[in-house]
This record gives C-alpha cells, structure tokens and sequence, in this order.
C-alpha cells in the first residue's frame, strides 16, 4: 500500500504544485529515493552529500518527528502517512 | 528611508525579495534580513538615536519596518537595573539586569511581535497568528487587539492558566491544542502554508519578527553609555533570541556606535528541555531534539529551530551554558526577588540560577561586566511557585498578637 506524503510549499515546484504525493517505501529513506524517482530532483532538498537529513527539514510519521524515531531508517507501515515540514518556525 | 536590502539563507546564502517567507526553497535554512550598512553609515548616529522615541522604535533605521500606527504598545527602552546586592551574593563585581519584565505584556516577546505585525500590516497580511508557549500568546492577542486584527493564537492545553487568561482576554481565538509547544508549532508550520495571508508571527514572518530581539543588545549597549558589556546571560528557548542579541552587538559595532570588543554570550536552560545546554556542555556539533519536562514552560522547545546557530554563537563569543532544575529555578526566582526586588516568570528563575552556576563554576568572571536578561514577569507564572510562597506568620486582628509576634 502506497504511503501519502505531505509536501510543503517550498518543494511544490518539482511536484506541479500538488501538496500531496503518494509512493512505496517500506522505510523513510525508500519512500525519499522514490520521490526522487517520481520528482526528480527533491532528494537533493532533503538530504545532504551524505544521505543525512538536512538541519532544517522536519519529517514526521504520522505525528512523530523521525527523529525520535529511527531516522532516515523508520520503518513505515502501510496507510501511515509522512508530512516533510521546513524545521525554521517558533520560538 | 529603509536600510533594508532582502533576505538571504543563512546556509546557501540564496537571496530573496522582502516577502512573507521564512525558509530558503533550496536548502530550507532560514532566511535573514540584509541590511545596506554602508549607506547607514553618517546617518545612523548615537544622537540620531537618543533623540528618537523610549521604545524599540528609536532603533528604526536598524529594523527591517517602521512603527504601524496605533499598533504599538510603547514596547521597550525598559530598565538596565545595576543589581549590586545580587553582584555581592554571587562575589560579582558588576552585575546588571535588563528588566523586561516591564514591557506592555510583561515580557520580551513585546519587542518580536511589535516588529512582526507592523511588517505583517506593510506586507498586507490581514490576521495575526502564532503558535506559543504563552508570552508569545500575549503579546499577539494584545498587539492585535490594538491594531484590530483578527488573531489566532496556538498554545498548548497544559498550558499556565495565567498565560490563557491573559490571551484570552484581548478577544482573540484562542485555540488550546492537546500537544506540546513542538507539536504546536508544526501544526502552524503546516496551516502557514494554507493561509498564505495570515503573518503567523514566528512562521512565515519570522525573519522580521527575530529581528526584534537586537533591540535587547542595542538597548543594554546604549544604557551602559554606549559601551558593550563582557559577558551577558541569555535564556534558550528556541535560541532566537541569544543570536539576535548577538547580531544586535555587531551591527553597534560595524556603524562604530560602540567600541569594538567581545562580548561573551552565555545560555541558560532548564534541564528538562536543554538541547543546546547539552550539546554545548558535552562538545557535541549537532542538536538532539528532547521531550520537555520542565515547569519552565516558557523554554520547554524540545527542537529549537536555531538551536544550532545558538549553540554556534555561544562557542565562537568564549560564552557557556548552563542547566539548571526546577528546584534551582525556582530558588532563581526567589533570589533574585529578595535581593534585587524584580520578580521574574520561569524563564527569568532559569537565566539566575543559570548565572550562578556560571559564575560557581568560573565560566564567569568576577571582574567581567555582567547582563542577565530577564525576559518574563513572574505575574505569569505565579502557580510554578505552590506553596513556597505564603503568610510568613497568621495572627488575630488585635495589636497585642502582633507585638506578642515581635517578641519571638
């Protein structure tokens, strides 16, 4: 079952504007590799030369920050959506 | 006439026209507003600002708006106090407080908001919004109420009812969210994107609104007689503010309104949410979100969006950090009440207790020239402190058990 993810505005360009997406992927990092397969170019947004996640990008599971979870490793079950969300707000 | 030039990504250093936006569409790092100081330069003078209004807005030419008409509240210029009894409990030489206590809503967040919605007003945005951990809250709902904006105001459920009351009162939506402030804050994070027309203060005009935060640093610099402290503590929510005192020093120092030396920052943290504390006080080059535990609900951001660029401030200025518990805290603010007569919020009860660890620990020096920020007034968090305040003694209403008092 395909997971939805939530795009935000500043990477909606490379997916014609749709605030939604929907590809496979049983872990976090599958689910960003096959966005880039769908929308080529948003992988190198996301992540840095080294495959980590960028500072100030915030993925959650559902409602949970990845990063309290198991990263980019996360595995994700079917129906359970992702949202990426740019980290700079608050305080 | 404006000094502002645009805004650039503090990572790539991508630029971008002055625009409700707060995150670069490359690299998602965030965006700060550039300045034209060279043309500042034979214009901006000390007389030019001493001659200007006792609030933030005498600081103008160095923010990136101008006052809006009947918004402001007459936020800032609040007292550098000399704390010379606090000075001589620690072994301090010099010790000051800035007191932000006493800005319209009762803490320093009066200064970002009123710098935010005027941008918010000249950007045509029509409904002010925030997520919060309550002064934030406060400050929205009373600036909104003032400028007659509609305002929506995120806050989490457990919040201090105090904090509520006093947001709630201004007539504004005030919607609790059964979550914490991180939780909150990227519910505001998403609906920013739906309501492209609204100026969610700390979301998609933070740019502008962090900019208020170097009027703490101008202000400090200009009452010392325009000189810069050594040393001043700074408490870390979300470490906006400590980077934009920081920022606010260089710039004095850039236009020569002050003689140039280091002015070493030092951060406080609640132990139940100090991400950058630790990352600081174990040598670590990233920032581990946390969950909050802490009665400090006014710092309890357990993924500090410039939590790194703090914890880069503190390390490059020779600054410190400390962490301190809800039991140090609150015997912060009771040392600073009784030996200084200021009563500060939560936040303010870490910034103290913070210092003296600091200084405990030699991180201060006794011969330095010392700020503590306290940034809250401790009417908002009266109920943090339970029964540790009270009657010292209950007597009859006749004069001989008061004098029977006296005698023993």
């Amino acid at each position: 079952m395909p997971t939805t993810v939530r795009i935000p505005t500043q990477l909606r360009s490379l997916t014609g504007g749709n605030s939604e997406a929907t590809v496979e992927g049983a872990t976090v990092k599958e689910v960003i590799n096959n966005l880039e397969k769908d929308y080529p170019g948003i992988g190198e947004r996301l992540l840095d030369e080294s495959g980590n996640l960028r500072r100030f990008v915030n993925v959650y599971l559902v409602d949970e920050d990845i990063r309290f979870l198991n990263g980019l490793n996360t595995e994700v079950s079917p129906g359970q959506s992702l949202s990426i969300v740019p980290a700079v707000a608050g305080g | 006439m404006s000094f502002v030039e645009s805004l650039c990504c503090r990572e790539c250093g991508k630029a971008y026209p002055i625009s409700a936006l707060n995150a670069c569409e490359f690299c998602f790092g965030p965006l700060e507003v550039i300045y034209d100081y060279d043309s500042m330069k034979g214009i901006v003078s000390r007389s030019k600002i001493e001659s200007g209004p006792q609030t933030i807005w005498r600081y103008s030419d160095l923010l990136p708006t101008k006052a809006s008409p009947n918004l402001d509240l007459s936020t800032g210029f609040t007292p550098l106090l000399r704390a010379d009894h606090l000075a001589a409990e620690l072994g301090l030489n010099s010790l000051y407080l800035k007191d932000d206590t006493r800005n319209p809503t009762g803490s320093f967040k009066d200064r970002v908001v009123s710098v935010a919605l005027s941008k918010a007003r000249e950007l045509g945005l029509k409904v002010a919004a925030c997520p919060s951990t309550g002064n934030l809250a406060n400050s929205v709902a009373a600036h909104a109420a003032r400028a007659g904006m509609e305002a929506y105001i995120f806050v989490p459920s457990n919040l201090e009812h105090n904090k509520i009351a006093m947001s709630a009162i201004f007539g504004g939506h005030v919607i609790a969210v059964d979550g914490n402030y991180d939780q909150v804050n990227r519910l505001c994070a998403e609906l920013a994107m739906l309501h492209d027309d609204w100026a969610f203060v700390n979301v998609n005009v933070r740019p502008y609104y962090a900019e208020g935060s170097k009027t703490l640093a101008f202000e400090v610099a200009e009452q010392l007689g325009w000189q810069l402290p050594d040393h001043v503590v700074v408490p870390i929510a979300s470490g906006s503010q400590l980077t934009k005192i920081y920022k606010g020093f260089n710039e004095l120092t850039r236009l020569g309104l002050v003689p140039e030396s280091q002015v070493r920052i030092s951060g406080a943290q609640a132990q139940g949410c100090s991400p950058v504390a630790e990352a600081f006080l174990s040598g670590a080059d990233y920032i581990k979100p946390v969950k909050p535990d802490t009665i400090a609900k006014s710092l309890a951001i357990g993924n500090p969006a410039d939590g790194w660029y703090a914890l880069e401030t503190i390390r490059k200025t020779g600054g410190s950090a400390a962490a301190v518990s809800d039991d140090e805290l609150l015997e912060g603010i009771g040392l600073l009440a009784k030996t200084e007569g200021v009563f500060a919020e939560t936040a303010g009860g870490v910034t103290i207790a913070s210092l003296v660890k600091l200084v405990n620990s030699g991180a201060i020096k006794r011969d330095e020239t010392v700020v503590a920020y306290i940034t809250g007034n401790g009417l908002k968090t009266i109920e943090a402190l339970g029964d540790r305040v009270g009657p010292t003694n209950t007597i009859a209403p006749s004069v001989d058990a008061f004098e029977e008092l006296l005698r023993l």
